[in-house]
């Protein structure tokens, strides 16, 4: 490789700053909301947005908002103040951060604008649940949950029927929050826009099928931010398409996201958030890019469920009901084996994530699975994703060193 | 204590009591939690005993569960790894919390009984589609029932079963009334062996040997000492029976609970005229609710606050298992809760094994100084 060659690689990405400008203004938006008369909802991030979108609510994310409070170094902090206030030092640091900061009004925002409602849809952890009962007390507002049954080995009947009765009810409850109806033709707009969003956002994570890759899952827990937040805009969609088109060059030119893409890596969990560049340089000194993770392709996993042809809400509850961290173990390792294999990947990276017991027990049995089918070496780290306090630097960075030598090994 | 040798014996060692009983030829199904429909299982003729951890060192599980995971969902694997549940015919997995949701998965791929169920039981229990949905859930495994273990439920057998537990949740309930207006007519190790024993003996039996032990308390002399202070234990579930006499010890005696090995286990009824399945599942809809599951946001501060002013009580402990995520969200609120109506509280995270007697002992007896 020459040395323009090199330098090409690694660059960044002309969308990030985008991003940064839709995602200012949106919470501009949400913070000011008050002023403009428009109401708006908490909502879990794996919660079906489409129909508050339709309703011209203002969702907000509570779980976007945890993420920057780790990006930016907040969370220890704010996490120790719940614990000043009960909670247990155990608990998801999501939670934890975002409990504290409605009392404080703290992190990189300065707070949340206050909710009118709330919405929680279960299909990610029982945490949510008990994280909304919270909310809800603290401002006391009207909680919606939709109840997605857990599907250990398959969807049923009746977890489908219970499903869509609930939302339908979703909708009662919006509109009696709104005290206006829904306006079926633009929740099929949005619902259009939705699935288009997801589309465009897999075709994304697709590109880093490529050799070498023009992203790397760091970038991917970047650009996520609006898939989560925004899905069923336009804005959304006209991002994800410039954003594919980036890589779609990318590609084309032979740029990669690291310097010299010597190995690639699978990322499992949700990201270390207050770590992130410490462990993309950390892996990018061995040559080593995680090109994919089983995290941010969760927002569009539930595209074989969802059809945008008309019927959105129908098809909508089992899109949500199927999510990642609603299924068994062995439904997770099959998609963990896809992702191994149209990854091509030389090893797995697991984040034992003390904040996310849903995503993180099985894990073990997951990377035995690996093992034993693909042969590939894993390593396991461990962190609460938001509360610094928890990760140990010099024990990760050992247990990285090892691992990557096991695999130059393998090569 | 003679006198409820068998409920201790059964509480002390599961495991032959269990062994005897399958010995007469009786199927075993164990299970976790209390929202297990344990009326279906019984009424196919299949004994339902409540998994405990036998607490011992936990090192086949390390290679499932992570260290964050609680004690209970860490011993029970263990036991099944290690061979020491190999009586059991199968296990039924209700689902709870995210701890529980993922050990049936893994018990699921990790062990090989003849039988298995998930019994995906709505998470909100305030509408009628949850209803609908618990009713359901209900009859289809019922139906998984009947075919893992070859046999046929009639609804007359249901109706015989409903009638059982009716007795026992009753006869259970009435102890703790007559513990609660007299605390001295029996310990409170009494009180956790017969909880725990109605949990692992036979219900027939069972039935039949509850109002016997009433009728006994019933004979018993309360004492005239009033000075022992009156505490609610609060949490999951309490497998700990040192727990009650160190409590004794320091002063205080417990004269309810708000636990699911406790009164959660037995409050409220099934309805006995309808359709047994659905009255089933109206009471699992309409029972003090666990943390894991949703009805109001209020509910269960509102509920804590009526034992203590029903039973008269001077302080409430909080036992939580530690990584014990349903019950921790809790906890602010119901303290808050009580700290607002002048309720004295204290918190004891446990976990197995338990921490020294002493240890123990000294921070009881700290908090019953304060009543
Ligand atoms: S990190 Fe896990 S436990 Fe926390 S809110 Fe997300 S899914 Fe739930
Ligand atoms: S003690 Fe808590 S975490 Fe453990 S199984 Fe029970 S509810 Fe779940």
């Amino acid at each position: 490789m020459t040395d323009t060659d090199k330098e090409k690689h690694g660059k960044k990405m002309q969308s990030d700053g985008k991003m940064q400008k839709i995602m200012t203004g949106y919470y501009i938006d949400a913070k000011t909301a008050g002023e403009t008369g428009k109401k708006v909802a908490w909502i879990t991030s794996g919660g079906p947005v489409e129909p508050l979108i339709a309703m011209d609510i203002i969702p907000v994310y509570p779980e976007n908002h945890g993420a920057m409070i780790g990006a930016s170094k907040m969370g220890a902090d704010l996490c120790q103040k719940a614990e000043e206030m009960g909670y247990s030092g155990d608990l998801c640091s999501y939670a934890r951060a975002d409990i504290a900061c409605s009392v404080v009004d703290g992190g990189p925002i300065g707070g949340l604008p206050r909710p009118d409602m709330l919405v929680c849809c279960n299909n990610i952890c029982g945490t949510v649940m008990k994280w909304y009962e919270v909310q809800a007390r603290y401002y006391n507002v009207p909680l919606f949950i939709l109840d997605t049954p857990f599907s250990h080995t398959k969807y049923t009947d009746e977890a489908k029927r219970y499903v869509q009765r609930q939302v339908e009810e979703y909708v009662t409850f919006l509109e009696g929050v709104c005290k206006k109806r829904l306006d079926r033709d633009r929740m099929e707009e949005v619902g259009r826009l939705s699935v288009e969003a997801q589309r465009l956002w897999q075709a994304v994570l697709d590109t880093a099928m490529n050799k070498p890759s023009p992203m790397t899952c760091f970038d991917a827990f970047f650009h996520l931010a609006l898939i989560v937040t925004l899905r069923g805009t336009q804005t959304a969609v006209d991002y994800y398409r410039s954003l594919l088109e980036e890589m779609e060059q990318r590609v084309a030119d032979g740029i990669g996201a690291i310097p010299n893409e010597k190995y690639r890596l699978l990322w499992d969990n949700l990201p270390i958030w207050y770590r992130l560049k410490w462990l993309s340089q950390k892996f990018a000194a061995h040559d080593a890019c995680l090109v994919a993770d089983t995290y941010t392709s969760a927002w569009c996993m539930s595209l074989r469920y969802m059809t945008d042809e008309g019927n959105f809400l129908d098809s909508m509850g089992e899109g949500y009901a199927r999510a990642y961290l609603n299924i068994g173990v062995d439904e997770m390792i099959k998609i963990v084996l896809e992702m191994v294999d149209k990854y091509d990947v030389d090893g797995f990276v697991m984040h034992s994530n003390r904040s996310c017991k849903p995503y993180s027990l099985g894990q073990y049995d997951i990377q035995r699975a690996v093992q034993k089918e693909r042969g590939i070496p894993s390593v396991i780290i461990e962190s609460h994703m938001v509360d610094e306090r928890s990760f140990s630097e010099s024990q990760t960075e050992t247990r990285i060193d090892a691992f990557m030598e096991m695999i130059g090994q393998k090569r | 204590m003679e006198k409820l040798s068998d409920f201790y014996e059964a509480a002390l060692d599961t495991e032959k009591y269990i062994r005897n009983l399958k010995v007469k030829g009786k199927r075993i199904m164990g299970y976790m939690c209390s929202y297990t429909p344990e009326e279906i299982i019984l009424a196919a003729g299949i004994h339902p005993l409540r998994l405990f951890s036998t607490k011992g060192t936990i090192s086949l599980a390390d290679a499932h569960l992570q260290a964050y995971s609680c004690s209970l969902a860490r011993g029970v694997l263990e036991d099944a790894l290690a061979g020491r549940l190999d009586f059991l015919d199968g296990a039924v997995f209700p689902h709870t919390c995210d701890t529980i949701q993922r050990l049936s998965d893994i018990w699921r791929l990790n062990t090989r009984f003849a039988f298995f169920a998930d019994v995906v039981l709505p998470v909100k229990l305030d509408t009628e589609s949850a209803r609908q949905y618990m009713e359901d859930v209900l009859r289809k495994f019922k139906g998984d029932l009947e075919v893992g273990m070859d046999v046929r439920i009639t609804d007359a057998a249901l109706k015989q079963s409903i009638d059982t537990y009716n007795r026992i949740r009753s006869s259970l309930n009435t102890i703790y009334e007559l513990r609660s207006a007299n605390p001295d007519i029996l310990t409170g190790s009494d009180l956790y062996a017969i909880v725990k024993g109605s949990m692992i003996m036979d219900r027939e039996y069972l039935a039949k040997r509850l109002p016997e032990v009433i009728e006994m308390f019933k004979e018993r002399t309360p004492s005239t000492d009033t000075e022992k202070k009156r505490i609610i234990l609060t949490g999951s579930i309490c497998d700990q029976p040192d727990i009650y006499t160190v409590f004794e010890k320091a002063g205080g005696v417990v004269v309810w609970d708000d636990l699911c090995t406790g009164s959660r286990y037995f409050e409220g009824l099934v309805g006995t005229g309808g359709d047994p399945i659905a009255s089933i599942a109206n009471r699992y809809i309409e029972r003090p609710v666990c943390p894991a599951k949703h009805t109001s946001n209020t509910a269960r501060g509102e509920r804590l606050l009526e034992a203590v002013r029903k039973h008269n009580a001077q302080g409430v402990v909080f036992l939580l298992m530690k990584f014990c995520d349903p019950h921790d969200f809790d906890y602010p609120y119901l303290k808050e809760f009580l700290d607002r109506d002048n309720i004295p509280s204290m918190l004891l995270q446990i976990e197995d094994p338990l921490q020294s007697e002493g240890q123990l002992l000294t921070r009881f007896e700290t908090f019953i100084h304060m009543l």
